[in-house]
């Protein structure tokens, strides 16, 4: 029988009545009296010196009530970079200011340059074409290895060779590691490009600005995953504003994926016009500036080498990638493709040799930040994609070259020689129940099936493990984060027994009201509607780090549990006053106390009642009211696991590639709502389907985005996907945070682009084409029939 | 968008007076032009909707037997009531877009467009057609003039669209993943007096006629016909979604496909 409540029941999601029937409050829903507009004035070249800026026409304008440009700006601080990289030799990464509106130079088509405040939206915008720039126009950088070569065009002039760092990781091994691939008996080698995507949240970003010249208090009502760091940097690096004069408020949020972690200038600016103005500014993005400025994500040159026995005993892996890290850094862009790459590329494998060198690299392009899984797929991509070459190189099955390499249940807690230890994990018991969902063993009568009309059938079959719970907070500092990274919540009791939690966790479609719900009302005993889940209001909530990195459950989640273990523990010494019994004697099941051995008792309402109403109240030994915050910070990553297949179809004469199935078999130890895991899983692989088969943010060399606009950038739809075989039965908790949680929301993301890739060239390879032993993403029908013309 | 003036006319000569005036522009069902003055690429001054207009919708059959199509029709409509007597038509206007572009979109609106990618013109050259406008006829081979090019002169509304309905005939198009226009599109329409290939989505110059193709299937209206035929990649279109010689590859492809089909 499913659970119908509590912990592991696939309860609803209480949000989504309020987001079907179109009554989601979203920022642009917002609007304050007296409100004004921003438009900003927007590079339209890759790279030029700004010679000036001529706003006098436009100031001139009807509406117009300010404008601003760079130089407004020159003296606050730049948006800060949140993770420090030390290259290989020593030296600090480079980190060159990002201003809130450009300076003397735009850097990539998109930047914004200036900003027109005016009573409505279209004066606003009327006025931004009646700005007048000059620009000197210089040439783009937009290939990584062209920028790195080219020292006479600079995206920042102090930085002559456009390289950010050359991480080496771990460079103490990396001797052994050459030794040990230049011995080995078989090297594969494979040469691929993790393609850069645009993040595309259904809501675009949105901010309003708003300034009370009586108090001095500021808020912004923004399109945040973290309130509490989007407040941090605003206010302490970027505008000099106290920290405790600024409300962030991030109302429901229409999607993130990453996108909506950072700070962008965007959110300065309306603070800094409505200070000036005493009065709010409101910006909401056009689809076409999402796309040229939100964060990208991906965009990796990768040259990995698979050193193996002929048997296919794994001896070492050794990476060599440039990142695209954009004109800026973008807050945790230094993070995405070291610490949380690197440390993954040991995989799920027992191998004593791995080395990796990240080379990150500026160009003439949008900041490029972690983007749903960041980093986690790029590694499970050249991991996977290597495997499945050396199995094929050494005539060994693609699933027995993983399964003889995999690091055993018995063998955890296991350190990789990438600085990671995995706690718990099964990957032959993902990889068993993988191989009975996908019905594995029926593939060669279906590829006969398919060959009969024609078709080239494949199967792709991979492992992934990612590192997630982001993260531990001393682990993250010794590798350069300079923020911490714990979460916290606070469960307060009201006086008839029902229960907000503030969360420091925000949610933007992950169903925390409905899973956060669940798990206090399943510690409690009292029925879920009796909690309500309060987020992304920094007047009201705990400091808290927010949601990404699959965190949110893990982190905050165990926050709730320690804040609500604090308020059992209250909660059953005032029983034990009102019952007259030692509070060690009483216990706490489905919503009413009793003592031990007894048949005294009494309801969860009532002791919550004499908190408040304390007429008869142990005033000496507790303080009146029911309300715990607590602070977590977990002792470790959560590693979630798993294996995924992925079955297609290629149309010999077209190259096209149709998913006829997806298959995913998930570790991600304890679940609280089976259902939101499942529509976390669908939505990942579906983004991830989308990264392996259309989606490319694709720059001419002028620098301008080609695909900039959903005409040209091709967004998986429904009809583009298969339904899913998602199975998460394999449960190995986790073993440091209390709900035995590991994170659920970019598995899909980072497992299903391998399945794919794999899955095509083993259609082809079946179908006689030797010669394609691998196709860049994504496998749009031109490349895939390019491939096959050899 | 830029503001402009907004006449809803409900008679073909006042359109024709209101499209007169400086920097007018007709809307038809808005698909293409709307999101062009919301990019501020259009900057009319008055926008004349043919959208009142009754005498330019509905579809019916003349004593030639030919259909009429009126300019004001929208792809819904054809694709509804076309399935019965000119199937592959309708089903050429059934896979235009969604379903809110084909219940607003027109097909006087996509054929003054001739966007490039754009299926009616490969339906309507790759039948016997006549485009009709509110000041006279133009045979279809006269019509489309190179990409978002036409013979229409400024202000001029094409009010209806004449076309004689092959013995056989079947659309194929092969859609460009992020628009799902059309990357190739071809219509073959088989008449007694021959063959007739209409090639959409490839070409730099637009919808055009594959004329070596058509000789072919007129001596021997067979795939096999195409055997040795091959279209050449020169003015053909490349961009990131495929090279010219990708699309001059699926141009043979789809056509082999339209014929079995047909
Ligand atoms: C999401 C989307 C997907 C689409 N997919 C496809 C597709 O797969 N295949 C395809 O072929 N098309 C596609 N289209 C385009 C669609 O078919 C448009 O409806 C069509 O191109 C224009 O017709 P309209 O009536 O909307 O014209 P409008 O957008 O109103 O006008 C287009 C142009 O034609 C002029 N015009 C309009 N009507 C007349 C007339 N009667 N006489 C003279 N000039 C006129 C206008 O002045 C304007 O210059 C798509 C559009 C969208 C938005």
């Amino acid at each position: 029988m499913p659970k119908d409540h509590g912990v592991g029941a696939s309860s609803k999601r209480r949000e989504d009545i309020r987001f079907l029937t179109g009554r989601g409050r979203y920022t642009d829903d917002v609007n304050q009296f007296g409100q004004t507009y921003a438009v900003f004035a927007r590079s339209d070249v890759a790279h030029a010196n700004i010679r000036s800026i001529d706003t006098s026409a436009a100031e001139a304008m009807p509406g117009v009530v300010a404008i601003f440009t760079g130089e407004d700006f020159k003296d606050v601080g730049g948006n800060p970079a949140g993770w420090l990289i030390n290259s290989r030799n020593g030296e600090p990464m480079r980190e060159p200011k990002r201003p809130v509106l450009a300076h003397g130079k735009v850097r990539h088509v998109g930047d914004a340059y200036a900003a027109v405040i005016a009573e409505t939206y279209a004066q606003a915008r009327d006025a931004v074409e009646a700005i007048v720039v000059d620009f000197e126009e210089l040439p783009a950088l937009v290939d990584m290895a062209a920028s790195l070569a080219d020292t006479t065009v600079r995206v920042h002039d102090e930085l002559p060779d456009n390289q950010c760092f050359d991480w080496g990781w771990i460079e103490d091994n990396r001797t052994k590691v050459d030794e040990a691939i230049r011995n080995a008996p078989h090297v594969t080698t494979l040469h691929l490009v993790n393609n850069r995507l645009v993040p595309n949240a259904m809501e675009p970003r949105a901010s309003i600005g708003e300034y009370d010249p009586g108090t001095g208090d500021y808020k912004l009502t923004t399109t945040s995953q973290n309130p509490h760091l989007t407040r941090l940097l605003v206010a302490a690096f970027v505008m000099g504003i106290p920290e405790h004069k600024l409300t962030v408020i991030a109302p429901d949020v229409g999607g993130g994926f990453g996108s909506k972690i950072y700070h962008y200038g965007e959110e300065a600016l309306v603070l800094a016009a409505a200070r000036k103005l005493g009065r709010p500014v409101k910006w909401t993005a056009e689809r076409n500036e999402s796309f040229l400025t939100d964060a990208h994500g991906r965009d990796h040159v990768t040259k990995i080498e698979l050193a193996c026995e002929k048997d296919g005993t794994f001896i070492a892996f050794r990476t060599e990638t440039m990142a695209n890290v954009g004109a800026y850094l973008s807050n945790f862009s230094t993070a995405t493709p070291t610490f949380l790459h690197g440390t993954l590329m040991a995989g799920n494998y027992k191998v004593p040799n791995v080395y990796v060198n990240v080379k990150a690299v500026f160009t003439n392009t949008a900041p490029v930040d972690a983007y749903r899984g960041a980093g986690r797929p790029e590694a499970t991509y050249s991991l996977e994609r290597v495997i499945d070459k050396a199995a094929r190189e050494l005539g060994i099955d693609p699933v027995a070259i993983r399964r003889m390499n995999f690091i055993q249940p018995d063998q955890f807690p296991y350190t990789t020689p990438v600085g990671l230890q995995y706690d718990v994990g099964n990957y032959d018991a993902t990889m068993d129940k993988l191989l009975e969902i996908s019905d594995a063993a029926g593939f060669e009568a279906r590829r006969a099936e398919a060959a009969s009309r024609g078709m080239l059938r494949g199967l792709g079959i991979n492992s992934y493990i990612e590192a997630c719970g982001i993260a531990p907070s001393h682990l993250v500092g010794q590798l350069g984060a300079r923020v911490g990274l714990f979460d916290a919540a606070t469960v307060r009791v009201n006086a008839t027994g029902n229960i907000s939690v503030m969360t420091g966790a925000h949610s933007h479609g992950q169903g925390h009201e409905t899973a956060f719900a669940q798990v206090v009302a399943g510690m409690l005993g009292i029925p879920e509607a009796s909690v309500d889940i309060v987020h992304g209001d920094t007047s009201k909530i705990p400091f808290g780090m927010g949601s990404y990195g699959s965190r949110s459950l893990a982190v905050c989640g165990s926050a709730i549990v320690k804040a609500t273990d604090k308020i059992i523990a209250k909660a059953k010494k005032i029983a034990a006053h009102m019952l007259e019994a030692s509070d060690g004697d009483i216990e706490l099941k489905d919503g009413r106390f009793s003592v031990a051995g007894t048949d005294k008792g009494l309801d969860w309402g009532a002791v919550c009642l004499s908190a408040y109403v304390p007429h008869n109240y142990p005033l000496t030994e507790l303080e009146p009211g029911l309300e715990e915050t607590a602070f977590y910070d977990p002792a470790n990553f959560t590693y979630p696991s798993g294996a995924y297949a992925c079955e297609v179809e290629v149309d010999p004469d077209t190259g096209k590639v149709k998913i006829c199935s997806f298959a995913a078999a998930d570790d991600f130890g304890n679940i609280v709502n089976p259902m939101i895991v499942d529509g976390q899983v669908h939505g990942g692989i579906g983004q991830g389907i989308g990264q392996a088969l259309l989606e490319a943010a694709a720059y001419d060399d002028m620098g301008q985005l080609v695909s900039g606009s959903f005409m040209d950038y091709a967004m998986p739809r429904a009809d583009d996907l298969p339904f899913y075989q998602v199975d998460h039965s394999c449960q190995t908790p986790c073993t440091h945070n209390p709900l035995g949680v590991k994170g659920c929301g970019e598995a899909g993301a980072i497992g299903s682009p391998p399945a794919v890739v794999n899955a095509v060239i083993d259609a082809l390879q079946r179908g006689g084409m030797a010669h394609v032993t691998h196709i860049d993403m994504p496998l749009s029908p031109a490349r895939v029939w390019a491939a096959m013309q050899g | 968008m830029y503001s402009f003036d907004f006449l809803r006319p409900t008679t073909l000569a006042e359109a024709a007076e209101a499209l007169a005036r400086d920097e007018a522009l007709a809307l038809g069902g808005g698909q293409t032009l709307i999101p062009t003055l919301k990019q501020r690429l259009a900057s009319p001054s008055v926008l004349v909707s043919l959208g009142a207009i009754a005498e330019m919708k509905g579809i019916c059959r003349n004593d030639a037997g030919q259909i009429c199509i009126g300019g004001g029709t929208t792809h819904a409509t054809v694709a509804a009531e076309l399935a019965e007597s000119y199937p592959a038509m309708a089903a050429l206007a059934g896979q235009i877009g969604d379903p809110a572009v084909r219940n607003r979109g027109t097909i006087g609106g996509s054929l003054a467009n001739n966007d490039p990618a754009a299926c009616y013109p490969a339906g309507v050259l790759g039948s016997k057609s006549l485009i009709v406008t509110n000041t006279r006829e133009i045979a279809v081979d006269d019509f489309f003039q190179g990409m978002f090019t036409t013979d229409l002169e400024s202000g001029e509304i094409i009010t209806e669209v004449r076309v004689a309905v092959p013995d056989r005939a079947n659309y194929q198009k092969f859609v460009q993943p992020a628009s799902r226009f059309a990357m190739v599109g071809v219509f073959v329409a088989q008449y007694s007096d021959g063959v007739r290939v209409a090639v959409t989505g490839a070409s730099q110059d637009g919808v055009f006629r594959w004329t070596e193709a058509e000789a072919a299937l007129s001596a021997h209206f067979d795939a096999s016909a195409l055997d040795g035929l091959s279209v050449a990649a020169d003015d053909l279109i490349a961009d990131l979604h495929g090279s010219a010689e990708y699309r001059a590859h699926l141009i043979k492809v789809m056509t082999a496909r339209a014929v079995k089909a047909a």
